[in-house]
């Protein structure tokens, strides 16, 4: 799994590439943590070339929510394939995170 | 007809584990979806088994068996050498709690349970056999 990330404007995106499972969910856990001590507000998460995502991965996701949430930090996950979206609406995920089908709807988010 | 493959217990062989589960299932006409979920539920249950009952000790494997029975399928995961675990212990956590406690694990079995029409634990003989059955349409 690799991550990229860019600056567009105000936003910052953080691009997953590959399986994010249990050995690899630290590296998405890190990218966040540092897109946060970078003091982002606006974090986009493009999902485009995420093919795999295990429970350790979803992790990543319920450990930030209530920070993003106390530190006004808007996220929102992008360009899902059905599949990935399926795993976050089996554990209800897609109730509490911004799940929208492009880059042009997140960052109206 | 019984697909059968045996792992020693690497994080890197969770992969393989993966990649054996997906290739046993291309030819079942399945979903893309249903694929994706069945790799999943037995790629959680291997992973807990390889990292926290084995501890990740080369030296030691496990077993996974697939077989297409008349309406289902049914998923074997044979942990010979195992510690115990009680699943009538297990308690599904609710998501919401999980995000206020800001805890990264919990949602293993959850999906688990979710994806599988029945989920069975045996212990016999110091040998754990879970036992994962998805009804076929």
């Amino acid at each position: 799994m690799q991550i990229e990330t860019e600056s567009e404007e105000d936003f910052y995106i953080i691009k997953i590439l590959g399986e994010v499972d249990v050995s690899s969910s630290i590296i998405l856990h890190d990218a966040i943590q540092d897109a946060i001590s970078k003091e982002e507000t606006k974090i986009l998460v493009d999902c485009q070339e995420l093919t795999y995502i295990a429970s350790a991965g979803l992790g990543v996701f319920t450990s930030i929510i209530q920070d993003f949430t106390d530190k006004n930090i808007h996220l929102a996950l992008y360009n899902m394939s059905e599949k990935i979206k399926n795993v976050f609406e089996i554990v209800g995920l897609d109730n509490l995170l911004n799940i929208v089908s492009n880059l042009e709807e997140a960052r109206k988010m | 007809m019984t697909h059968y493959y045996k792992v020693n217990c690497t994080r890197d062989n969770l992969r393989l584990i993966r990649e054996f589960v997906n290739v046993v299932l291309q030819n079942l006409s399945l979903s893309e979806i249903e694929v994706n979920q069945l790799v999943l539920a037995v790629d959680e249950i291997c992973s807990n088994l390889i990292i926290y009952s084995h501890d990740c000790n080369p030296d030691e494997s496990i077993e996974i068996h697939i077989r297409k029975q008349e309406k289902d399928l049914l998923f074997e995961i044979i942990d010979k050498d195992a510690s115990f675990f009680d699943i009538k212990d297990y308690k599904e956590p609710e998501i919401e709690k999980l995000v206020q406690e800001k805890r990264k694990g919990g949602m293993g079995l959850m999906l688990v349970n979710r994806i599988m029409d029945s989920v069975e634990l045996t212990t016999e003989n110091k040998t754990n056999t879970w036992r994962l059955l998805k009804r076929m349409n």
